[in-house]
């Protein structure tokens, strides 16, 4: 569905290898005694990607998987070490800088992203008046808009972040990035630091939206559910890698990479009516440190599939449906179990 | 057979500059041996307040001031501080969110459990060594002997978690309270601690209480399910029964508000408003507010109704299947 | 069954706030909680009423010790309770020159309130900015700033000032260039820690992702955030700059002797001290302690209240 559509975010062999920080003195100690820095960190390896206008892209993994840092190249917040970020034919950064306000983001912990010291008013309208998009005049109207857009009352403009519960903050962040107009949103985590009660509202809030707003979203996720109920597409990452990458029906329904598969086992669900409630089914051993991944497939330890095979060589992402493309030299074995219900 | 814990209309509350705080309100459960219940609520829905109280573990400006908890028959609500430590651990154990705030960073993993070890039981060191290593592979940590000796540091998270529920399981205690064990965890490491947990309860006869906002992993690990909100259990009752045809509008809400309840891209059935303050409970139902079954009669506090092993605090509660709309 | 209350709230109603009515402003809230510790209550109490009758000296002292014209040796060294040739009551006592030692009391405490303050806020202003922008440009800029930092801090504050003041001079600006070169460190490094921190918070990134001018990052997002620790930092370093004033006026590098600060005036009465004329020092030394004294102990008081960690 929507291939048709024109591509809009178009992500090129991105790569981000965070350096070890080091001071001047362990610098100097380092050379002294003939030691190489330390192992540097590849938290995203590699990644291509492209998401048409008005999609939304799931990205899931467990920590340390990269998709945060990702998100945050996409954001602008990190500049890419190798490959470059596309929106609508333009780059995003030039010279380590963000020159775009088309792509805007909201971040998992509203206590956090919101500055204690300054009104939500202001906060709202910051952006918008810093870029021109609305003038100083203008900026009360729009900080009124945008917080009724999402779900509050624009009279609240003049407290404090702290005087707001949980869920009202993460409203208020939407607003600020929505008040910026953009055409991208990343969503971090936005529900994963709220209630149960107060997550849907969020994500009913999210899903207007972007409907009325025809906006393209990046939408990063642990929680499974929450991102198959968002997504369009999604992608499945493991230790900096994609390792799906499909129709989010395709790979709910029908994994092809054995991690995507174990990863959906694991999740905990209340069965429907008149089953038995659901046993999770653990994948077996622990996520590798980042610092150090095992070589060939990262999850060639932890996988039932693994054959020699997968330690020698790093599988590429090829397709292995259509629309559905998989990182594993075993695919096609995984592939040929059944269906899953709920897709 | 008789509960291994029961608790009776349990209140703790909180004497605060603001105001007084009930934060558990005449909360009551028992649990057999090696019976395992989900403690599902929200944020301040007391749920964790109520686990502390259980341990004793309650400090000023915090208070019991009300009910029991009798453990294998023992009263511990008043029972002086020297004997609370003495059940503590050996009788009763807790395993917390983040076992890296519960394990000493300056201590072996050995060195803790064998303090552990030796708050209850005099062991030959070489006993306790043997003991602990059995311990930790008990709970899957591979090469346990060498692994005594490691640092908290040296362990990844759920790992970690291990460490913390072996050590609540070294003196086979009757009843370990779990206070959302596995909600910092990945999900891959959340399935093997709720398989394993699951194992172990039932080899040692344990009995459970599972805390959890989760009731998804609640639903994976409980036989009974208590859901509380705003201090009061609101419905109790076995574990399939209250997720497939709740009572109480608000579990209904819980369940109805998960996204695998709707079909993919649609609005989500959303709970409306959020949790009263504590400070300022509505009279009465303090879900009334936000029901949509509310009446003019909801502004008194509803009795428990019990029927059939399920209980309820509700004047309207519900008789039709949750979870009509599901698509699964 | 068939709800029986239909008006069902399924819409999404804008949220409103927790409490009703009007939020208190977090500055009230601030006082409330000061209000509850007495003694800081009262040492604020005493540092108000010792800047106002500083402030208004001229008016509130019941002489001008600078106008030689009412200046009698006749009355100099007088013990407290004398009454003076031009009709004053010498409450306490008359000094060298036989000026009234309260008023020369308070147009001390002038001068060194001045210059205190004047140094403190230039050497919070400098130092902030050292230590904010260290913090948020990182990399060797960082490095070569805080180590400049560390390595003033190791040495006494008031070897520096001692040092600095006798190179530069008598005079208000010599001694306040001292002062604040002597403290900007302090500044520096406590601006550099809570910049750091506040560095990594997700609200510095959302601004960046904006994305935000540098400029507009620091000044209305990392600041702000960071001032808490400066106000403590301030309150503490302006008493002390106060006291340092005095002890380079006692060692006579400070001030020229026509503006006697606390310091002097202690000074001058000191070689007194020994004949039993003992008010000539020690009015003024209490008048110092108290000042102090007072200032520490509010600053104490904002630093408990504004550590989140010492909160119950």
């Amino acid at each position: 569905m929507n291939q048709h559509r024109e591509t809009y975010l178009k992500i090129e062999n991105v790569s981000k290898i965070f350096g070890p920080r080091l001071s001047m003195g362990d610098r100097i100690l380092r050379a002294a005694i003939r030691r190489g820095p330390p192992p540097s960190l590849t938290a995203v390896s590699g990644v291509s990607l492209t998401l048409a206008k008005g999609q939304t892209l799931g990205l899931v993994g467990e920590s340390g998987c990269g998709k945060s840092t990702l998100g945050r190249v996409i954001a602008g917040i990190y500049p890419p070490t190798t490959g470059k970020v596309m929106l609508d034919g333009l780059a995003l950064m030039e010279e380590g800088r963000k020159v775009t306000t088309a792509v805007q983001t909201v971040f998992q912990d509203p206590f956090a992203s919101l500055d204690p010291r300054m009104k939500v008013g202001e906060a709202v309208a910051e952006g918008p008046v810093a870029h021109g998009i609305v003038p100083r005049s203008g900026a009360r109207a729009h900080v009124a808009k945008w917080l009724s857009h999402a779900g509050l009352d624009p009279t609240l403009a003049d407290r404090y972040p702290h005087q707001f519960s949980g869920g009202q903050r993460q409203r208020i962040a939407i607003a600020r990035a929505l008040a910026m107009q953009p055409k991208l949103l990343i969503c971090d985590e936005p529900v994963a630091s709220l209630d149960v009660s107060i997550q849907a509202q969020v994500i009913n809030l999210f899903l207007e939206l972007r409907r009325d707003l025809d906006l393209t979203c990046v939408f990063i996720s642990h929680d499974l559910s929450v991102v198959r109920h968002v997504s369009d597409r999604v992608a499945v990452m493991y230790l900096g890698r994609i390792v799906e990458l499909g129709e989010t029906h395709q790979v709910f329904g029908r994994p092809s990479h054995p991690y995507t598969a174990a990863l959906l086992d694991s999740v905990p669900r209340i069965a429907a009516e008149g089953e038995v409630l659901m046993e999770v089914k653990p994948i077996s051993g622990e996520i590798p440190s980042p610092l150090n991944p095992p070589p060939g497939c990262h999850f060639a330890p932890r996988c039932p599939l693994a054959t020699a095979r997968c330690t020698a060589e790093i599988p590429s992402l090829r397709e292995t449906a259509p629309g559905q493309r998989a990182a594993c030299h075993h695919a096609e074995s995984q592939l040929a179990e059944p269906e899953r219900a709920g897709a | 057979m008789s509960p291994v814990l029961e608790v009776r209309d349990l209140r703790t509350e909180f004497f605060t500059a603001a105001g007084t705080l009930r934060a558990v309100n005449d909360v009551s459960f028992s649990l057999n041996e090696g019976e395992i219940i989900g403690l599902v609520g929200e944020s301040g829905s007391g749920k964790s307040v109520t686990g502390f109280s259980l341990l004793g573990l309650i400090d000023a400006p915090g208070k019991i001031t009300g009910g029991s908890v009798r453990l294998k028959g023992d009263e511990l609500v008043g029972m002086a501080q020297p004997d609370l430590r003495r059940r503590r651990g050996r009788d009763i154990a807790m395993i917390f969110q983040d076992p890296i705030a519960t394990l000493n960073p300056l201590l072996t993993i050995g060195q803790q459990m064998e303090m552990a070890l030796a708050a209850h039981e005099r062991l030959s060191p070489r006993a306790s060594e043997d003991r602990c290593a059995e311990a930790l592979e008990r709970v899957g940590i591979p090469s346990a002997r060498a692994r005594l000796k490691a640092y908290p540091h040296e362990f990844s998270g759920g790992m970690r978690q291990r460490v913390a529920i072996s050590i609540a399981l070294l003196h086979r205690p009757a009843v370990i309270v779990a206070d959302e064990p596995t909600t910092a965890l990945d999900v891959s490491i959340q399935a093997q601690i709720v398989t394993e947990m699951k194992m172990l309860a039932r080899e040692f006869g344990v009995a459970m209480i599972w805390i959890s906002h989760d009731l998804a992993v609640v639903s994976g690990i409980a036989q009974r399910i208590a859901v509380m909100y705003a201090g009061r259990i609101v419905e109790t009752g076995p574990a399939a029964q209250v997720l497939r045809q709740p009572r109480h509008p608000y579990t209904r809400g819980l369940l109805d508000s998960m996204p695998h309840a709707t079909a993919p891209g649609q609005a989500l059935r959303q709970i409306p408003g959020s949790m009263p303050s504590m400070m300022a409970l509505p009279p009465g139902c303090a879900f009334a507010p936000r029901c949509a079954f509310a009446s003019p009669a909801c502004t008194s506090v509803p009795e428990l109704t019990e029927a059939a092993g399920r209980s309820w605090r509700c004047f309207h509660p519900l008789d039709q299947p949750a979870q009509e709309g599901i698509t699964s | 069954m068939t709800p029986s209350n239909p008006k069902a709230p399924t819409e999404n109603p804008p949220v409103g706030m927790t409490e009703t009515g009007k939020p208190t402003p977090p500055i009230l809230l601030f006082w409330r909680e000061f209000r509850r510790n007495r003694i800081a209550t009262v040492a604020l109490g005493i540092t108000i009423l010792l800047a106002f009758v500083a402030l208004f000296a001229p008016f509130v002292a019941p002489q001008d010790p600078y106008n030689l014209q009412t200046l009698s040796l006749m009355d100099a060294r007088r013990p407290p309770g004398h009454v003076g040739s031009g009709g004053y009551v010498h409450i306490l006592g008359t000094d060298a020159q036989g000026r009234d030692l309260l008023s020369a009391i308070l147009y001390g405490l002038r001068i060194s309130i001045q210059i205190s303050l004047a140094a403190g806020f230039i050497a919070l202003t400098i130092g902030a900015t050292i230590g904010v922008l260290a913090a948020y440009i990182g990399g060797w800029v960082e490095t070569v700033l805080m180590r400049m930092v560390d390595l003033q801090l190791s040495f006494p504050a008031i070897l520096l000032a001692l040092v600095l003041s006798a190179l530069l001079g008598q005079g208000k600006a010599q001694l306040i260039t001292a002062l604040v070169a002597a403290q900007y460190a302090y500044f520096a490094r406590t601006a550099y820690g809570a910049a750091t921190a506040e560095r990594r918070k997700d609200y510095i990134e959302a601004a960046l992702a904006t994305p935000l001018s540098a400029r507009r990052v620091i000044f209305r997002h990392l600041l702000p955030n960071c001032a808490p620790p400066l106000i403590v930092v301030a309150t503490v370093q302006i008493a002390s700059s106060i006291s340092l004033e005095a002890t380079l006026s006692f060692l006579g590098l400070g001030l020229p002797v026509t503006e006697p600060s606390l310091g002097m005036l202690i000074a001058n009465g000191f070689q007194y001290m020994m004949s039993g004329r003992y008010w000539l020092s020690v009015y003024p030394g209490l008048m110092l302690i108290l000042l102090i004294m007072a200032i520490n102990i509010v600053g104490d008081q904002i630093r408990d209240q504004l550590n989140p960690r010492l909160r119950r």
